[in-house]
């Protein structure tokens, strides 16, 4: 049976779309047929990240209008096997989506796919909302910071109270944690919240802690996802990520400030 | 459905808890401007609520129902039926669409003897308890309200209203939540939200927290606000509050 995911936190700029991006080609390479969603209508991203802005020709909009089908509108990820983009619209706003229509094409993906992961806009209203109303399993994104911490609760609080699973009183929505742009530095000296800070407030099992880089915005910048970048800490960070939402029990990594040791000091890194 | 014959209505008997408005001017627009003014305080949760009106501090005096029921409605207010009126604010009450309700009190719901006066809760208990078995509707709830038991923590945003009884919540409730009550409110978690009890204006209602980190604490209208730090006597500490006259108080237990 194929999983609806989405990736939401309330806030915007945390980094749900690079989450999504990595996250869904962590799945595809682990041999599970993927799609990934952009419900950002209006505002579209996450074809920029997956390097495939330049291949939209019909987006999620015109599928929901009927005036493309899901075939034409799927982009076949060029780095990823099983991997597939369902792009949003630049030129509509969100009130194109609709309920009945989200749930059309999310039906006809089951069909098909193994995972769909649904990369949330921010804020709490109709793309967002619609991006986690036929979730089973939820990705909560957070930065180490007071207020992405609490709109993450915010949309914690909306994910038990109006998805789909909780209106049909269902088993509710499997939350996840992943914390991104984590700088052990920066809370080491107190100005950014701490790991266990944030567990306590959101008490919801934490998937991965992706620590700040400057592969993230290269990455994003060249249109490559971070987790094919396996020399770098957030390109290992996600690829944990995947893991352990598969069910691995592994370690956290990069969570304390790296002494350099003594070859990197030589050739310096 | 069991039945072979599908029924149109079902008629069945049941209990709720609704506001009292108890009236005590006949004088339209001073009910007016105190009603607007508490409802100011409580916020949206009377918002389409039930309520009866209660014409016992009225004693008989004349009171225009067609007036009163328009000043109900603009506050957004569901005036269900009258209590406690006189014979003559009865048959007006009716007329103006209202309904008559009887009891609210133990001594009202007791049947009444077969001289016709009420039964007396305490030396009578026999016949008035082997009488309740016979009727169905006798309230048994209309002593205590059902407490309302959280389990999952409260997150930001949501509001939790326990109408009419207490609040137990077994989970955090974290900042930007909301949990109120028109009894009691118990949190056994850190508690980092607001915690409004007695909002219907129980200012014996109490508050109690394992671990007092709250922003905000009020109790039948009156409030603290803990801006930045919480007081070292109470931060993070098992805490009460409740009323003390107007003050609210909050101290460690």
């Amino acid at each position: 049976m194929a999983k609806v995911i989405v990736v939401t936190s309330g806030k915007g700029g945390v980094g749900k779309t690079t989450t999504s991006a990595s996250f869904a080609t962590g799945l595809a390479m682990k041999g599970n047929k993927t799609v990934v969603i952009d419900f950002d209508v209006g505002l579209r991203n996450l074809d920029l990240i997956m390097g495939c802005e330049r291949r939209v020709v019909y987006d999620f909009v015109n599928v929901l209008n009927n005036e493309a089908t899901l075939k034409q509108a799927l982009i076949k990820d060029k780095h990823t096997e099983n991997l597939f983009v369902l792009p949003a619209s630049q030129t509509r706003d969100k009130e194109a989506l609709t309920e009945e229509g989200v749930e059309r094409i999310l039906n006809e993906l089951k069909e098909d796919f193994d995972y769909i992961v649904c990369d949330s806009p921010a804020g709490i209203e109709k793309g967002a909302l619609m991006a986690l109303y036929f979730a089973d399993e939820a990705i909560i994104v957070t930065n180490p910071e007071v207020s992405s911490v609490r709109d993450s609760d915010r949309i914690l609080g909306i994910l038990s109270a109006k998805s789909k699973r909780a209106i049909d009183g269902v088993e509710p929505i499997k939350e996840h944690l992943v914390i991104t742009r984590y700088s052990p530095k920066r809370v080491e000296m107190g100005e950014m919240l701490s790991i266990d800070d944030i567990k306590d407030l959101l008490s919801i099992p934490l998937i991965g802690v992706v620590p700040e880089s400057d592969s993230v915005l290269s990455a994003s910048n060249s249109g490559v996802p971070v987790i094919h970048d396996i020399d770098s800490d957030s390109g290992q960070a996600y690829a944990d990520v995947v893991d352990r939402f598969m069910g691995a029990k592994l370690p956290l990594r990069f969570l304390n400030v790296e002494k350099k040791g003594l070859l990197s000091r030589i050739f310096g890194s | 459905m069991q039945t072979d014959v599908e029924l149109a209505v079902d008629l069945k008997g049941t209990v709720f808890t609704l506001p009292v408005l108890q009236i005590h001017s006949s004088s339209i627009e001073a009910i007016e401007l105190e009603l607007t003014e508490r409802l100011a305080a409580a916020l949206t949760f009377f918002q389409h609520a039930p309520v009866v009106i209660d014409l016992e501090k009225l004693a008989g005096r004349a009171l225009d129902f067609g007036e009163l029921l328009k000043l109900l409605a603009r506050q957004d207010l569901v005036s269900v039926g009258v209590k406690n009126g006189s014979a003559q604010q009865n048959a007006l009450a009716i007329s103006a669409g209202l309904a008559v309700l009887k009891g609210g009190t133990l001594q009202d719901i007791l049947p009444e003897t077969t001289d016709g006066s009420k039964g007396d809760p305490g030396s009578e208990k026999a016949t008035s308890l082997a009488k309740s078995g016979s009727t169905e509707t006798m309230p048994e709830t209309c002593v205590a309200a059902p407490t309302k038991v959280v389990t999952q923590p409260v997150r930001s945003g949501q509001q939790i209203y326990a109408r009419g009884g207490d609040l137990i919540v077994l989970a955090a409730v974290n900042p930007g939540a909301e949990i109120v009550a028109d009894g009691n409110i118990h949190v056994y978690a850190p508690m980092k939200g607001r915690a409004l009890a007695g909002v219907l204006g129980n200012a014996h209602a109490r508050i109690f927290c394992h671990a007092m980190q709250a922003e905000l604490i009020a109790i039948a209208g009156n409030f603290r606000v803990f801006e930045d730090q919480l007081p070292a006597n109470i931060r993070g500490k098992t805490v009460q509050a409740y009323l003390d006259g107007e003050q609210l108080l909050v101290e460690a237990i």
